[in-house]
């Protein structure tokens, strides 16, 4: 009996931790993006005397011409173009590398896993995307998410890889199928569990990436969701509501992700992770 | 038998990966030794041999990114791997609301960095800031968090282990349940404990798993810039400067060749740091 009632207490102290830890700063968040500039200013917790959601929500929008909105659509094309590309090229990459045995592939393994640990060097790429036209441009900030993701994609790809026997390959060569027709028609539909954890991880990763558009995507026309955050900081130091309240907004697209997908979501950050 | 092999698995389909990894990975970071021996403004270049590294070693502005960068990388390695151990011993022992504080404190690792950065940076307010508002309840005056030159690092360092923490519980969550169910009935017929089954059990069971998250969390701190420019801008004076935000200075301010001899240092001490404790790591896992 005692044992149950301390095992009780214990499950309520994580709770309450958990509400004083978590859930207090969202609250916050989401009580000041409601109230008017003098109620921000005060940064408390008290529910707002009148809300303002849809004033702010609409100043927050139409701010420097509708950035935001732009914001928002640079942010989505930029996902999902380096969410195609990496998934094409990660997915024939991994099941080459898996399948392919000779004495390329310890250098081939060396290289790609040299890219999970070298930090990139910023200014060279520049560098190379100015000489190749595509610097300040959606290409070019595409193509570096796409090689930045390279190394984690084609390792989930070639553990999965290492699942499918080979006797499928066999026979499929058997009955005439081989090489593209073989990867597209059998493989890659096999591939469908892996491809969707690179998805949706990699979707959160490039949507809240700051590094790289700031680098390679820079200008008001540009500008991604976070980088329209971190420029408005400095618009609204002195209308922290409307600070709040971009906050707001641009969080509810991984909360959207997070509450559809939370169980493939932390399979898919643990596949990764963890050998053996 | 090789023919075949060689046209089913043809290196062609390695082409498209490797034209944009050789390009816009591999051939930048080649490049980059050689930039950073150079004065550089993107279409001319002037050598200079190591003048742009003795800058980076005789100037403290620079010199005290290394420092920051290790205590960063360090503090935040070790509260991950401690707290991250705990949260998955609790979240895969019997307690019922397992699912609800999984979710809750693995909900911040998709969060914005720069969201959580400018949320917490108020948070830590001296005077409005609702921590110290906290602290006064209890009759403790609270520090300047991010304004105290002593403490400002750490305060940045919190807030990465507040959104990264849910990733190593994860990890842990995923070793943990990975261990034979053998181990604790032996324990149990030996008459172990609680602790026992904690400290001869699951620590070195799960040792694959703290070592995924040593490796992740300790190369994630020695690169990090976002949280720490979102929170301080390296400030105040330069107390809160990492490698990463130096080099983002120095490109800034046009400086090229010094913000590339950055990048190629920030390389070395990453290299230099993570592959010795990658093998440490994968030997100790062998011994097991």
């Amino acid at each position: 009996m005692s044992k149950r009632i301390r095992q009780l207490g214990g499950e309520t102290v994580a709770i309450l931790l958990t509400i004083i830890i978590f859930w207090i700063p969202f609250y916050f968040v989401i009580v000041n993006a409601l109230k008017d500039k003098k109620e921000s200013a005060l940064l408390s917790l008290s529910w707002p005397s009148t809300t303002h959601l849809w004033e702010n929500m609409k100043a927050v929008i139409t701010a420097r011409d509708y950035m935001l909105l732009r914001a928002f659509y640079n942010s989505t094309v930029l996902t999902v173009l380096s969410i195609v590309v990496l998934v094409m090229i990660c997915a024939m990459a991994g099941y080459v590398m898996q399948r392919r045995t000779d004495r390329a592939t310890p250098w081939l393994n060396f290289l790609v896993l040299s890219g999970l640990i070298i930090p990139p060097a910023i200014v060279p790429t520049i560098w190379v995307l100015n000489g190749l036209g595509l610097f300040k441009t959606m290409t070019g900030l595409v193509l570096v998410e796409v090689a930045l993701g390279f190394p984690f994609g084609v390792l989930l790809y070639k553990g999965f890889m290492a699942t499918i026997p080979r006797e499928i390959d066999e026979a499929a060569v058997v009955d005439g199928c081989s090489g593209f027709k073989l990867f597209y028609k059998i493989i890659l539909p096999l591939l469908q569990p892996v491809t969707a954890t690179i998805v949706v991880t990699s979707s959160v990763g490039i949507f809240n990436d700051f590094t790289n558009p700031l680098y390679f995507f820079p200008g008001a026309k540009n500008a991604t969701v976070q980088l329209t955050l971190y420029n408005f900081q400095s618009q609204f130091v002195t209308q922290w509501n409307l600070l709040f309240m971009n906050i707001l907004l641009i969080t509810l697209p991984p909360l959207v992700l997070f509450i559809f997908f939370n169980k493939k979501i932390v399979a898919g950050m643990t596949a990764g992770s963890v050998k053996g | 038998m090789t023919k075949i092999f060689k046209r089913t698995y043809s290196y062609a389909f390695l082409i498209p990966a490797a034209i944009v990894y050789l390009l816009i990975f591999i051939f930048p970071t080649v490049m980059s030794f050689f930039f950073s021996l150079t004065r550089w403004d993107l279409t001319t270049w002037q050598f200079i041999g190591l003048d742009n590294f003795k800058m980076f070693f005789k100037e403290a502005s620079l010199l005290i990114g290394f420092k920051n960068t290790f205590i960063y990388a360090f503090v935040t390695c070790v509260l991950k791997v401690v707290i991250g151990l705990l949260l998955g011993v609790l979240l895969t022992s019997k307690i019922r609301a397992k699912g609800y504080l999984r979710s809750v404190i693995f909900f911040p690792t998709l969060l914005s960095t720069i969201a959580v950065g400018l949320t917490f940076s108020m948070l830590m307010h001296p005077s409005q800031g609702m921590i110290n508002a906290a602290l006064n309840v209890i009759g403790i005056t609270g520090p300047d968090w991010l304004g105290d030159t002593r403490i400002a690092l750490l305060s940045v360092a919190f807030v990465d282990v507040w959104k990264g923490v849910g990733f190593a519980m994860v990890i842990y969550i995923a070793g943990i349940l990975s261990i034979p169910q053998d181990y604790y009935e032996a324990l149990q017929i030996d008459g172990g404990g609680s602790f026992r089954k904690f400290w001869n059990i699951i620590v070195p069971l799960s040792r694959p798993a703290t070592n995924s998250v040593i490796i992740l969390s300790f190369i994630g701190g020695l690169r990090s810039f976002d949280l720490v420019w979102a929170m301080t801008k390296g400030g105040p004076g330069f107390t809160t400067d990492l490698i990463a935000s130096i080099i983002y200075k120095q490109y800034q301010g046009g400086y090229y060749g010094l913000a590339t001899a950055g990048n190629v240092i920030l390389f070395l001490f990453v290299t230099a740091l993570a592959l010795p404790l990658y093998s440490y790591l994968n030997r100790k896992e062998v011994d097991l």
